[in-house]
């Protein structure tokens, strides 16, 4: 057998049911590649060891029952915004640096009762919100890939622990590009279901109308594994969707037939890097030649990437986007005052609304500060119609023309960022730039797809190339099949 | 007071919020309950926890398009959720989850009743749900405590038209909702626990002979008694008035601005809070955690049949086929199963004056004396039937009837078995009664010498007989059969 730590999640449990090796064995193995490699890494907040080893234990006796679930012994990793009833969920804030829920979000708790092994939580940007998970009180993650560039936002530390096998898989949040993003970064697979087919219950909330929570796993079927036990109707979650969940699993090795696969014209400008260009017109190239697909070229007008006066990018879905993701968060995050739980000002003779201003001026980082006064701004009475009226008309737009272009197409393949992972502290300084690192993912939260991010190849530097596909409403499991199939034919060289 | 030179209108609108009384909160299963221990009702939603999501109960938004139908809104086809937002230590979120552009109900209509036996249609332009806030208590002087027992309770703000012209006609809307939401089952809408708050927007339309002028509205906010509301409006009117009166000539709007004024209840008048100018931007924007509500045509029919006859209809129902008075049929309506009762037992063959008797006698007096409502102090449309055909077929007479209907109130026995073991049947046997007569005009030489003198004092000496036979019979003769026999003997 290989080693322990290169097993994907499903392979890990299917080990782990033969009784090949033990859930202890895999955990002791994965504890000890965090303590050896995350000193320089700073991709887990908390590690819950003993806890782990315990579930390990508890796992390897379900499987000699016969009752194991299906991640049995799986050992993983839960970004740092999803609540456990035990550790601190503090989305690297210092606001909520000693915050401890008293609930489990749905998909830890599924995760769980699958049998996984949650080992800890992961690094991220603070509540979400960033490209590069250097907005982060606990210090940034680095990229396992090269130390001295990001590993992507806002799930880097998720997507750096399953890159440097620090678990089998891991889950992310998705607003605007934070599973897809990362995972291009690091290498790894970046899955963001539809909107509301995974439960949002104990996921701490950053734009509610477009939070998603996913796997970020070594492969695809590992996507579809983790995507299987975490999707379903939650009755905490009214939004989130009842409909039946297919069996992802079932035929992900099953070619899709007849497949037609779409490139938006407006994802190839100039403001894409051409080395990520050739490779994704190379993914296509492999679909069309090797695996039967048609390539057709499709239009998504709204999400196109246009250069102003300046020469500086602009886009319709990037202002969309962050109107009505700061508009959220504004008022999301207006709950963190120091009152009822959460950091609270030392400073003592304040009245209520210095309390206030004391906490949060202390509590908050510097991107989260100014994307809640922008939100703020945006909901303001007199300003309302011009920005959030706007962009809730703009984000029908945008997902008319995902509809349109679906009705060409089966699956759209695309860029899923303009660039290769960058170097810590690049863009730390310039805000607008960093939000250009999701111009390619963004739409698909606007209209609530799925997207997937699987790795498409290596830059001349060695940094990953990911490619992004994304299909129509609840399309998950011919998504993942699609992507598979590229996976499969990729791995094989013709 | 007022000159009557001047034409002076009180323009006055009401918002009404009444809290509902579903099992469970607005958006989680905590339980709705007055008066438990600080802070037991609560979970980490009402608590505004991270990743706490709201889910809506059905029930009350059920509950308020009861009450929108009632009041003849429109109910609304397609509604959803908006935040408001604002900062208080009692709303943990710091935005609270209510209707903002299309609330559940709009354009409906409450009659109010007029001294004058008329009614009046007051406008009620919307009824919204929304989650209530909790408490923040201040009896330390050194901190606030929050007690969120009262957070995410469900909560219906009801909107009038500034139709209202007077203190009577305000207080005729309040009381009239009072009751609906009552009537409806809705609502406890007791004043004491805060189940109903009143918020009035007065302002004056002044004509007097030199120019007409409107007074800045003013907005009290919070009003949770009948009198608060009562005496808020009366002395805006009057506060209002004397400051145009002060400066006639001088007086402008634009100088004063519309404000936002408290009730002081010690002082019995309103105190001012701030313009409302520095009113908050409250940032309204639609809620996306929870899912627009479709009102299908079926959900709302099967809610419309469950409104049955409301206070207004009944009341005018008991006018007209049981020539009740006004006050009778009024007092009868107060709340809706009395009215049940009285209908039952007509149902059940009783006629509805002696039943109406029965009701607003020694039924109203116990009522009062218990502080419920006349068909709660335990007496059946069934016992309340029986007793007033007995009444009307002469088996019992009225002072019997009352010591029965009192023993009603704490049995289940039947009013017959009731009188017969209390010896209240009416006595029909003449003879028993002779000899009682006969025993009373042997006892009392000097009263039956009084009757045969006649005389002044004549008709006292008879009643005091008449008293002394009854007193015999334990109040079980007729008076009547007395009377007649009483009159034979001492006409011999």
């Amino acid at each position: 057998m290989a080693d322990i730590l290169d097993l994907s999640a499903l392979e890990l449990r299917d080990a782990i049911a033969a009784g090949e090796t033990s859930s202890v064995e895999a955990t002791e193995a994965y504890l000890d590649e965090i303590e050896s490699t995350d000193g320089r890494l700073g991709a887990f907040n908390e590690v819950y060891a003993e806890r782990a080893s315990e579930r390990a234990r508890s796992a390897d006796s379900k499987r000699a029952d016969g009752s194991a679930g299906e991640l049995c012994g799986v050992p993983v990793a839960v970004k740092d915004v999803l609540c456990t009833p035990y550790g601190h969920t503090t989305c690297s804030s210092k606001i909520l640096a000693n915050f401890r829920a008293p609930y489990p979000a749905t998909t830890v708790a599924k995760l769980e009762d699958a049998g996984a092994v949650i080992l800890g939580k992961t690094n991220c940007d603070e509540f979400a919100m960033g490209s590069s998970t250097e907005n982060s009180t606990r210090g940034p993650t680095r990229n396992p890939r090269d130390l001295d560039r990001v590993p992507g936002g806002s799930s880097g530390g998720s997507a750096a622990a399953v890159a440097a096998c620090q678990c089998a898989a891991a889950l992310g949040s998705d607003t605007g590009g934070s599973i897809r993003q990362p995972a291009a970064f690091c290498g790894i697979v970046g899955f963001k279901p539809t909107y509301g087919r995974v439960s949002r219950y104990g996921l701490v909330a950053y734009g509610s109308s477009l939070d998603a929570v996913g796997p970020m796993t070594r492969n695809v079927s590992d996507a579809a594994l983790l995507t299987q036990v975490i999707a379903g109707k939650d009755p905490k979650d009214s939004t989130s969707l009842d409909e039946p969940v297919p069996d992802y699993l079932a035929n992900i090795e099953t070619p899709v037939e007849s497949l037609r696969i779409g490139l938006p014209g407006e994802f190839f400008s100039d403001a894409l890097d051409p080395e990520i260009a050739a490779t994704i017109r190379k993914a296509a190239d492999l679909y069309k030649k090797s695996l039967g697909a048609k390539i057709v070229d499709v239009s998504l007008p709204h999400s196109r990437i246009d250069r102003d006066g300046n020469g500086d990018l602009s886009s319709y879905a990037v202002a969309c986007y962050y109107i009505v993701a700061m508009s959220e968060a504004s008022s999301n995050l207006a709950r963190y005052d120091g009152a009822h739980y959460g950091h609270r000002t030392p400073e003592s003779g304040l009245d209520i609304v210095e309390m206030y201003s004391k906490t949060r001026a202390e509590g908050f980082g510097e991107e989260v500060k100014r994307r809640i006064m922008l939100g703020t701004y945006t909901l303001s009475a007199g300003y309302y119609d011009a920005y959030y009226n706007k962009a809730m008309k703009v984000r029908r737009l945008i997902k008319n023309d995902f509809d349109k272009a679906f009705e060409a197409c089966d699956v759209l393949l695309c860029p899923v960022a303009p660039t290769t992972a960058f170097a810590i502290g690049e863009k730390s300084g310039d805000p607008l730039t960093m939000y250009l690192a999701d111009i390619y993912t963004i739409s698909v939260n606007l209209a609530g797809l799925p997207g997937i991010a699987i790795p498409a190849g290596l830059s001349k530097n060695a940094l990953p190339i990911g490619m992004q596909l994304i299909g129509p409403l609840l399309s998950e499991e011919k998504l993942l099949r699609v992507a598979r199939m590229f996976e499969k034919a990729s791995a094989c060289p013709s | 007071m007022i000159d009557t030179k001047d034409s002076v209108l009180p323009v006055i609108g009401l918002e009404i919020h009444v809290e509902l009384a579903t099992e469970t909160k607005m958006f989680c299963r905590c339980r709705n309950r007055f008066g438990d221990q600080p802070n037991t009702n609560v979970c980490p939603l009402c608590i505004g926890m991270p990743g706490s999501l709201p889910v809506m109960n059905r029930k009350a938004v059920e509950y308020a398009m009861k009450v929108g139908l009632a009041l003849n809104c429109t109910v609304a086809e397609f509604t959803k959720w908006d935040r408001k937002s604002y900062y208080y230590p009692d709303l943990p979120k710091n935005y609270q989850i209510s209707q903002y552009d299309l609330p559940l109900c709009e354009h409906g209509f409450l009659d109010i009743p007029l001294k004058d036996g008329s009614t009046k249609k007051i406008r009620v332009l919307r009824a919204h749900l929304e989650e209530d806030a909790g408490k923040n208590v201040h009896d330390n002087p050194s901190h606030t405590a929050v007690d969120l027992n009262r957070a995410g309770v469900p909560l219906l703000e009801i909107v009038s038209e500034p139709d209202m012209h007077s203190v009577e006609e305000v207080m005729g809307y309040a009381r009239s909702m009072h009751r609906l939401v009552r009537w409806l089952g809705v609502s406890e809408a007791n004043m004491q626990m805060g189940h109903m708050r009143f918020e009035p927007n007065i302002n004056l339309h002044i004509s007097s002979s030199s120019r007409t002028c409107k007074t800045p509205i003013v907005e009290v906010k919070n009003l949770n008694s009948f009198r608060a509301l009562e005496r808020t409006v009366a002395y805006e009117i009057e506060r209002q008035y004397s400051q145009w009166r002060a400066d006639p000539d001088g007086y402008s709007i634009d100088k004063l601005g519309k404000q936002n004024r408290g009730y002081d209840d010690d002082l019995g008048r309103t105190v001012f809070q701030r313009e409302k100018e520095e009113a908050h931007d409250y940032r309204y924007f639609p809620e996306p955690d929870l899912a627009a509500v479709t009102v299908s045509q079926e959900w709302r029919d099967g809610i419309s049949s469950q409104i049955g006859e409301l206070p207004l209809a009944r009341r005018a129902r008991y006018m007209k086929d049981y020539a009740l008075s006004f006050k009778e049929a009024d007092a009868l309506t107060l709340d809706c199963p009395t009215g049940e009762m009285l209908d039952a037992a007509v149902a059940a063959g009783a006629k509805a004056r002696r039943c109406a008797n029965l009701l607003l006698g020694r039924g109203s007096a116990i009522a009062n004396e218990r502080r419920c409502a006349i068909a709660e102090i335990g007496v059946t449309a069934g016992q309340l039937a029986e007793l007033a055909k007995m009444l009307d077929d002469g088996q019992i007479n009225a002072t019997a009837a009352a010591k029965v209907f009192d023993e009603l109130t704490d049995s289940d026995d039947s009013p017959r078995a009731i009188a017969e073991a209390h010896c209240l049947l009416a006595v029909t046997d003449t003879g028993q009664i002779v000899a009682w007569v006969d025993e009373a005009v042997a006892a009392n030489p000097r009263a039956v010498q009084d009757v045969k003198a006649g005389g002044k004092k004549q008709a006292r000496a008879f009643g005091f007989l008449t008293g002394q036979v009854m007193q015999k019979s334990r109040g079980a003769a007729k008076p009547e059969e007395v009377q007649r026999l009483l009159r034979q003997k001492l006409g011999d």
